[in-house]
């Protein structure tokens, strides 16, 4: 099975606060991996030094073969990162976002307005296409923020808490685009506190104060912690933090 | 390179689309080209002026309607009495005291000789050492009078001297407005074009929106020459509008060319966009920007000689008025405008501000980091 991430020992330290404390773990080619934990669990400082945005402290790590030091630009051609904050430019239109961030991937004009015009499509988008990003209701942007992620075709998409605030048919849509997605072979690696969505997640770990303290599938950390759902797992785990907000 | 293109077409949608960079790259330069001249002229006139006459004589009332008829000085009060018109100065209504002793006429015409006294209020040092300076030039023409009226010249030891006359090169009127507007002009220029650099990149980063170009594999200087082009033309525009106003309020018509202005703006705002760009790789909020913009421009703009001369600053400052690049523009700009200056007089200026630019740019894609 070919590993899109492997992880081993990686840490990241601001002074004396140890935001992610040797974890280690990997990612398979195709698989959704949810990656849970509490505010403040150190689970955006992980996903930041995976992206090549943030220099680990310690550990090593690579991210479809490349390694997280020394190759963090081949890095970030095969990824796509959703971030937790909005991140579509709102003053432009939907058209021009997409065709801006295929641009900066290196598309070419062409393939550009062929990608265009599908993911307007797909998405249902194509009236709004020539509105601005601002006026779009979050959901909606949500779906476009994903879909723009992965204009480029890249190995692995990197989605930070992708449907905070976004309503319960929304998500469920979202989550429909992520297995589609991951059905051709992409690598999903997602943060989120909804834990109904963590069911849907192929593996997960789960972060508390820095480490990941248990990781498997749903059923297995189920059984694992003796608890019916995920709600209860993650009660278990957390509690035991002693970080606090 | 094609990268580049799609972030000139982004930043461009981006400025046009906001009103309020258009305003102030329109709005901005006209309304201040208008307003600053009129406010920064070294001129000094309402000089309010207190006459304590002891003489009462027709002398003295000729030396007071010459002096009142200069056009600078506004007759506030006419007393006899010198401790009356000092509490006016006190008060601040009256900014000069001319003293004309009893006797003024009698010991002019009898002895050739006549002291008059004058009390200046130097709280304003400008008002006072200009007032004091031109009531001087005053009486000074008021003798040359007195001299082809009293009878015998010898009488008054007037015999073979010399007499200064002068004329000014370049601005002969000495007209204000000729200097001082090339050097707002020049202030604007780095105003905008540093002011809006710096913000543009700061507010991607409130927004997080540099976040998400941070995770794709663009180039760093392709990203800084996406935002440095776009707003070089701005500042051309800012420049244009600056010149079209100087010609049609003002008058003023660069007697050297153009083409050597527009030369000297293309090395000058890679100069201090670079500047903004760097100030913005420091910086989190658009708040701290701002200050620290605020800060520097401050020191450039009293420190670049729009104001005063770097000429007679100490030493010290003058030191940091060649770390200015916003001084050699005022020079080039004069240079031009008024001396019709041609590229060979301004290489000096070029080649500094050219390493400004090298250094200034160099420096912000070094500290531009995509991961920390």
């Amino acid at each position: 099975m070919e590993q899109v991430i492997t992880a081993h020992k990686l840490s990241k330290k601001f002074g004396d606060f140890i935001a992610t404390n040797e974890i280690t773990f990997s990612v398979n080619k195709g698989e959704i991996f949810g990656f849970l934990g509490a505010n403040g669990a150190g689970k955006t400082t992980a996903m930041r030094m995976l992206c090549g945005l943030s220099i680990p402290s310690s550990g090593e790590a690579t991210i479809a073969g490349f390694d997280i030091y020394k190759q963090t630009e081949e890095i970030k051609k095969s990824i796509g990162y959703m971030s937790q904050r909005f991140s579509l430019y709102e003053d432009l239109t939907v058209r021009e976002n997409i065709r801006f961030f295929g641009g900066i991937y290196g598309l070419s004009i062409p393939q550009i307005k062929l990608k265009t015009e599908e993911l307007l499509g797909s998405l249902g988008l194509e009236k709004e296409a020539n509105k601005l990003v601002s006026g779009l209701p979050l959901g909606w942007r949500q779906k476009l923020s994903f879909s723009v992620a992965i204009l480029h075709n890249p190995k692995l998409v990197f989605l930070d808490e992708p449907t905070g605030g976004v309503d319960p048919l929304t998500r469920r849509q979202f989550w429909n685009m992520i297995y589609e997605a991951a059905a051709k072979g992409l690598t999903v690696f997602v943060t989120t506190h909804y834990m109904d969505e963590a069911e849907y997640c192929d593996r997960i770990s789960m972060m508390v104060d820095g480490k990941i303290e248990a990781m498997g599938t749903p059923a297995a950390l189920k059984q694992q912690f003796d608890a019916p759902n995920m709600d209860h797992v993650f009660y278990q785990l957390a509690r035991g933090a002693k970080r606090k907000e | 390179m094609k990268v580049i293109r799609f972030l000139l077409e982004k930043e461009f949608r981006q400025i046009f689309r906001n009103k309020s960079i258009l305003a102030m790259i329109l709005v901005l330069p006209t309304m201040q080209l208008i307003i600053l001249p009129l406010a920064a002229n070294y001129e000094v006139r309402n000089i309010n002026l207190a006459v304590v006459d002891h003489d009462h004589s027709d002398w003295s009332a000729q030396l007071i309607l010459k002096v009142t008829a200069s056009g600078y000085f506004k007759l506030s009060a006419y007393e006899d009495n010198f401790a009356q018109s000092l509490t006016l100065i006190e008060q601040d209504k009256a900014d000069l005291i001319l003293e004309i002793p009893a006797g003024f006429e009698k010991n002019l015409v009898k002895e050739g000789n006549q002291k008059v006294m004058l009390s200046i209020n130097a709280i304003n040092g400008v008002k006072a050492g200009l007032g004091g300076a031109y009531l001087g030039t005053i009486l000074r023409s008021f003798n040359e009078e007195i001299i082809l009226r009293v009878a015998n010249p010898q009488q008054l030891g007037v015999g073979g001297r010399a007499e200064l006359t002068w004329s000014n090169w370049f601005n002969p009127t000495l007209n204000y407005n000729y200097f001082m507007v090339p050097g707002i002009l020049a202030i604007l220029v780095t105003m905008v074009g540093s002011f809006l650099t710096a913000l543009n990149i700061v507010k991607e980063k409130e927004v997080g929106t540099i976040e998400q170009i941070n995770v794709t594999p663009i180039k760093k200087h392709h990203f800084i020459l996406g935002k440095l082009l776009p707003f070089m033309v701005l500042g051309n525009v800012v420049f244009t509008v600056g010149l079209l106003v100087s010609y049609f309020i003002y008058g003023i018509v660069p007697l050297g060319s153009l083409w050597v202005m527009y030369g000297f703006i293309q090395l000058y705002l890679p100069a201090v966009l670079g500047f903004g760009l760097l100030v913005s790789t420091f910086c989190e909020t658009q708040q701290q920007a701002m200050f620290i913009m605020y800060f520097f421009m401050m020191v450039f703009i009293l420190m670049g000689g729009l104001f005063t001369p770097i000429e007679s600053m100490p030493d010290w400052a003058r030191m940091v008025a060649r770390f200015n690049p916003v001084s050699y523009l005022i020079q080039v700009m004069r240079m031009v405008v008024l001396k019709g200056s041609s590229w060979a007089d301004i290489q000096y200026q070029a080649g500094i501000i050219l390493l400004f630019g090298i250094v200034l740019n160099a420096m912000a894609i070094l500290n531009y980091r995509k991961t920390n």
